[in-house]
């Protein structure tokens, strides 16, 4: 028997080695992405056909891959790093696995606030937050800011997901940064005493809910919001909602980027530029716009539809560096006041 | 005649615990010998020594005159053509009866060797059972399985480790019997471990009585019982009673029944107290003889009655009795001696 | 002459192979415990004030939470896994033999799959309660429905689909159980219920509690089901304490505090296993009389049978089957089928490499069973309880080091860059699932093990078969039905992992989990669908064939 064991094991060999593609030294470039396949592979197929430049990529969880970029050292075969939040990029830049980008193009494209001063890491979308409401049950007259959904006038009222998200994490962090951590916890134990119910469940879920009546305001990133609406059985749901930004008469509503970072490691430097680039580029960003309804990194992309419709907003201008720095923080602080 | 075994000084060691102390003997081809003794005297250790499954720390095993064993070596039981059969019979229960029966014929030609299991079938009475499984048959007809499948490659030697101690009372010295026949047609030489004598007297032709890892005598069936070299076979091989006495010549004793005669052991001066073994059947019931006893115990045995009955002095015997010769509990019977083999031993100093 | 050297050579081989065996076993639990243990050196590591922090906020909430997890499943799988077994096994009712496979089936669907179809369903915003409120013209707040996403969900998904475990070992324990004993207790005057709970249960106790403790580690380790449902269980903690405090020390710590427990946890249960003895002594076996069920009592039988399967599979997959009709076309392409692929024979090799260490390791006990042999395995198997990302993290660092340390070597000595020799290629994910898994091929080898008398070696060798021969041709047969469970569970169970395949895969590899999971955790559930469909298909083969290969076993009567 186990000769036939033996027989089966190099199979199993031989078959490993056909399903490993060979990295093979000709122009590539290699991607740990925290952005699902779904949501990149389109892109950076149409940059290889534009360049002839493979890329190789592996998705996961920004943490582990931030972890595993980390553990491999100087032989990580990484050449760039993407997470889906500035907070995840900060850690990685502490943790030293990522390389300074000196590219006046890069500079050009993307805004001061949406990059690390030293080239760190570059935004490549901005993911906002704002409130959305039930357009039948509240009138948006009343809605003014992330301060003031501590107002107990909202009591039993509010969806929001877990404080395990990281989308949350830098909203209270950018509060943090902005009006203290004092503050900011006295806010945040006012904030939670006003959920429909304990947090579960993704974005989608809160806008569901709240179509369906369990609560009349939720926070949520936007393009969840325009996914629903561009999916037939979701778009009813969608509809009852109605987007509210917040703190505009202030710092203005909280957003976020996708964005990614030169490791360290990188071997195909050049090739990993030419795909920041290309990500940032015109067409890149109007991808990003029209597919995935995230903002363009930039003013004169065109956009979607449905972005147009939600119009224009002030975003907060914090420099993003700020929601790693306060990320601990602000799990602690929910932690403290009962934010699931 | 060739010696077919000879086992020469063995010991065998678990670590630091000796189980199997300086034993030597011999079988003939054909012979059935025994390892008799109680639970943890190492027979078991000893016959799987001669298996192969143990190695000796000393000594050395011959078969044929060749060496399978010495200290340290063994040659791998799969090479010694050595049958054994073992206490819960180890059956394959994935293989039908003929199956098993044929595990270790491999060597044969398909004909051949269906003929063989036939035989062997038909030998154990079993034929109608060849293809069904193990756990269907009852537990004799398992026994002559396992049996069969020891002797189906025709070895030299058969081992048969307590091999009817998982079966009913009654069935152990039938299939003892049968078992021997089964042997002596095969005329395969075997080496039976038990702790029960009567498996051991229905089919041993020699006998070695075990103690604490010392084969303390070695002897056939007879001798065992009227000879015992010492008080452990004695007590330890058929039943009697030790009744205290004390020398008074190189011929005589005398005890609570008399002067007896016999043959006093070593180192026993005049006055040297002894005891004497007297089995039931060196005590005669009869209701003329002038010494009487009185009974404590009794027992109804179809054929006789064994009696137990106490002297006034209040030493103990065992007697055999007619089975028409009912007396009550505590009726004083008449007893008489007829000692053909006289055997005592020099008193145990406490 | 000359062959009496010859043997001696053997003997001396034989001995050397049983020295190497034992050492090279204790090698390769130290290597099956190298994740465990680089988690642990984490320890060591001061862990700042977060300790202090956890305590007074949500450390109580982990552990609450996780014990209660624990014990409802616990008892969900217990009553469902025995209930089941106990049915099939001695009763007769219109759908037994289909149910005997079938009840296997949600074995084959992930957790954290059955948690996502289970709210796209019963949510508020789901079907069901869309439907109700339309039937009855109800609206928010006029009517109470349990709420999926809870602590009490959580514990019903789990229990749906990892019952099986205790199904698969209780039923196998029935089947061997001897009718003897069960009808020694009926003439003793007990009924037939009271007959069950003293002597049958008790009996089938070890394979329950294999089962049991089966199910209980995976659900320890449960990431995915727990943390959509916003329940925070140990394991969601360590995740918290890691990636949102940034604190790899004290997330170690954590997860060090867990795989004491269930550590504890397995001495508990060995040790009062230990005082009673479990073995049947009887050597007759007759085939279970299958009692009758008729009447009202035919129906309790078939809903025992019923309840589980529907909701643990049926349910599921119909809604699942649905969503990929609705996706089909998107989904299915070329692509699909390299994804399938992967998994497959990602789920092979594994399930072989399992069985094969399993066997090592059972066969390297039964040979030697010291004190180390026995920590050894113990130790090996304790990465069942962790969860995957952490397991994961664990062969990443010391593999990563080791690569690095060679391309370090080779550099200095040779002015040659290796790379990374292991990381990033499938070595190093198979390694990950072995250490994941070996825990269920080893009970199971154990168990088949467990079979075969030493007397049966003895006897096979006494007819002049070498030891090797014994082996193909005794203990093989005899244990092919463990085998063949052993393989077959780890194969399903590799088919639906996530964490590791997804942290430590190579470039440009997906799986159907990996597939189905970055589908739905983008709330994407019916594009989810097709994926999740695929690993309920591809894990229902194995199961029909387990499942086979047991009635197989009794049929032979390989008890």
């Amino acid at each position: 028997m186990f000769g036939s064991f033996k027989k089966g094991f190099m199979l199993a060999g031989l078959a490993m080695s056909m399903v490993v593609p060979p990295l093979m030294a000709a122009e590539e470039v290699n991607l740990y992405s925290a952005r699902k396949e779904e949501l990149i592979k389109p892109l950076l197929d149409k940059f290889t056909t534009e360049t002839g430049i493979k890329v190789n990529l592996v998705t996961g969880k920004a943490d582990a891959l931030l972890q595993r970029l980390k553990s491999e050292g100087q032989n990580s075969p990484a050449d760039l790093l993407l997470t889906t939040d500035a907070g995840r990029l900060y850690r990685a830049q502490e943790a030293g696995v990522l390389a300074p980008v000196q590219s006046a193009r890069l500079d050009e494209l993307v805004p001061a606030q949406y990059r690390n001063p030293e080239g760190y890491w570059f935004g490549m979308s901005v993911r906002a937050r704002p409130i959305v409401y039930v357009k039948s049950a509240v009138d948006p007259q009343t809605l003014s800011s992330y301060e003031d959904l501590a107002d107990s006038q909202w009591k039993g009222h509010i969806c929001i997901r877990s404080s395990d998200n990281i989308y949350n994490q830098s909203l209270v962090a950018s509060m943090i940064a902005t009006n203290g951590l004092k503050a900011t916890e006295a806010w945040a134990a006012d904030f939670v005493k006003n959920f429909a119910r304990p947090p579960k469940g993704g974005d989608r879920d809160q806008i569901k809910a709240a179509a369906a009546g369990e609560c009349d305001i939720a926070v949520i990133n936007t393009y969840y919001l325009g996914m629903m609406l561009q999916d037939d059985e979701q778009r009813p749901q969608a509809e009852k909602v109605a987007v509210f930004w917040p703190n505009q008469d202030g710092r203005g509503t909280h957003v976020n980027i996708s964005g990614i970072g030169l490791t360290a490691a990188a071997a195909n430097r050049d090739n990993a530029v030419k795909l920041m680039e290309f990500l940032a580029s015109d067409e890149a960003q109007a991808w990003y716009a029209n597919v995935n309804h995230e903002y363009p990194i930039r003013d004169g992309i065109e956009v979607s539809d449905i972005l147009k419709a939600w119009g224009t907003f002030k975003a907060d201008d914090l420099n993003l560096q700020a929601l790693g720095k306060h990320n601990a923080e602000a799990v602690m602080l929910m932690d403290r006041v009962g934010w699931k | 005649m060739q010696t077919l075994l000879e086992v020469h000084n063995a010991v065998v060691a678990y670590g630091s615990q000796t189980v199997v102390k300086d034993i030597s003997f011999s079988l003939q081809p054909g012979e059935i010998g025994c390892l008799l003794g109680p639970s943890g005297c190492g027979k078991t250790t000893l016959l799987r020594a001669i298996a192969g499954f143990e190695l000796l720390k000393f000594g050395e095993i011959h078969m044929r005159g060749q060496t399978i064993s010495h200290a340290g070596w063994a040659l791998p039981p799969e090479q010694r053509r050595v049958g054994m059969v073992f206490q819960d019979f180890a059956l394959f229960p994935h293989l039908r009866v003929s199956e098993n029966i044929a595990f270790g014929l491999p060597h044969l030609s398909e004909r051949e060797r269906s003929a063989r299991v036939a035989s062997l079938l038909s030998l154990i009475g079993l034929s109608e059972h060849a293809s069904k499984y193990p756990h269907q048959l009852s537990g004799g007809q398992q026994q002559r399985i396992a049996v069969a499948r020891a002797i189906a490659p025709r070895p030299e030697l058969l081992l048969l480790d307590e091999p009817f101690s998982s079966l009913d009372v009654e069935l152990r010295e039938q299939m003892a019997r049968e078992v021997r026949g089964i042997l002596q047609q095969e005329e395969i030489t075997g080496i039976l471990v038990t702790h029960d004598q009567h498996e051991a007297f229905a089919m041993a032709d020699s006998i070695g009585v075990l103690n604490e890892g010392r084969l303390v005598q070695w002897d056939n069936a007879y001798n065992l019982y009227h000879q015992p070299q010492n008080r452990f076979v004695a007590d330890f091989v058929g039943q009697g009673e030790i009744l205290p006495g004390r020398v008074i010549n190189a011929h005589q004793v005398e005890t609570d029944l008399g002067i007896i005669e016999g043959r006093v052991p070593k180192g026993c001066d005049c006055g040297c107290p002894v005891d004497v073994l007297v089995r039931p059947d060196d005590v005669q019931h009869d209701d003329e003889s002038p010494l009487k006893a009185r009974v404590i115990e009794k027992a109804f045995r179809g054929a006789d009655f064994l009696y137990r009955v106490e002297l006034d002095t209040g030493a103990q015997l065992l007697c055999f009795a007619p089975s028409h010769h009912n007396h009550a509990l505590g009726e004083p019977i008449g007893i008489r001696l007829e000692i053909d083999h006289l055997v005592m031993f020099k008193q145990e100093q406490p | 002459m000359s062959e009496v050297v010859l043997n001696h050579r053997s003997m001396t081989k034989e001995r050397w192979l049983t020295k190497s065996w034992r050492f090279s076993l204790v090698l390769v639990a130290i290597l099956m415990a190298l994740p465990v243990i680089t988690v642990f050196s984490f320890v060591f590591q001061p862990a700042g004030d977060v300790w202090q922090h956890l305590a007074s906020t949500v450390l109580k909430d982990y552990v609450i939470n996780s014990l209660l997890l624990m014990f409802g499943v616990g008892t969900g799988v217990l009553v469902m896994g025995v209930s089941t077994a106990w049915v099939c096994t001695t009763c007769e009712f219109p759908g037994r033999r289909l149910f005997e496979w079938a009840l296997l089936l949600p074995l084959a669907m992930p957790a954290y799959i059955i948690a996502y179809t289970y709210t796209g369903m019963l949510d508020f915003a789901g079907p069901v309660q869309t439907g109700l409120r339309e039937l009855f013209g109800w609206g928010y707040g006029d009517y109470w429905f349990p709420e999926v996403r809870s602590l009490t969900g959580a514990m019903l998904m789990l229990s749906l689909v990892l019952y099986p475990y205790v199904y698969l070992l209780a039923r196998a324990a029935f089947l061997e159980q001897s009718v003897c004993v069960l009808e020694v207790s009926r003439t003793l005057g007990a009924s037939p219920a009271r007959t069950f709970f003293r002597v049958a249960l008790p009996l089938a106790r070890p394979a329950v509690i294999t089962g049991l403790s089966l199910a209980l580690m995976e659900t320890l380790a449960d990431y995915g089901t727990v943390q959509y449902f916003g329940v925070s269980t140990f394991t969601t903690g360590i995740f918290r304490t890691w990636f949102g405090l940034g604190d790899a020390s004290a997330a170690a710590q954590l997860s060090a505090v867990l795989m004491s427990f269930v550590f504890m946890l397995i001495l508990l249960e060995r040790w009062s296993r230990s005082q009673a003895q479990y073995h049947n002594a009887s050597q007759k076996l007759r085939s279970l009389p299958r009692h009758d069920l008729r009447g009202w009592r035919m129906w309790v039988g078939l809903l025992v049978c019923l309840l589980p399967l529907s909701f643990g599979f049926v349910v599921p997959a119909l809604q699942l089957l649905a969503w990929s009709v609705q996706t089909a076309t998107d989904t299915l392409n070329d692509a699909f089928l390299t994804l399938t692929l992967n998994s497959l024979l990602l789920a092979a090799s594994a399930a072989l490499i399992a069985l094969l260490l399993g066997l090592f390791m059972a066969y390297g006990k039964r040979l030697n069973p010291s004190w180390m042999a026995t920590g050894a395995i113990r130790v090996a198997s304790m990465g069942y309880a962790v969860p995957g990302t952490v397991i994961a993290v664990g062969v990443m660092i010391p593999f990563a080091a080791f690569d690095n340390a060679v391309d370090g070597w080779f550099r200095d000595n040779l002015d040659f860059s290796t790379g990374l020799l292991l990381s990033g290629t499938l070595v190093i994910l198979l390694f990950a699932y072995t250490v994941r898994f070996l825990a269920v091929s080893l009970q199971t080898v154990e168990a088949g093990l467990g079979k075969i008398k030493p007397s049966m070696d003895d006897a096979a060798r006494s007819l002049g078969y070498r030891p090797r021969t014994v082996l193909r041709k005794i203990h093989m047969p005899i244990m092919r039905g463990s085998l063949l469970t052993a393989i077959l569970l780890v194969f399903v169970d590799v088919l639906k992992e996530l964490p590791a395949t997804l942290i430590l895969r190579p470039f440009n590899f997906n799986t159907l989990a990996v597939r189905a999971y970055e589908l739905a955790s983008d709330e994407r559930l019916a594009d989810a669908a097709t994926a999740s469909l695929a690993i309920v298909l591809a894990g229902i083969i194995p199961v029909i064939m387990l499942s086979r290969s047991i009635a197989k076993a009794r049929h032979a009567n390989l008890t």
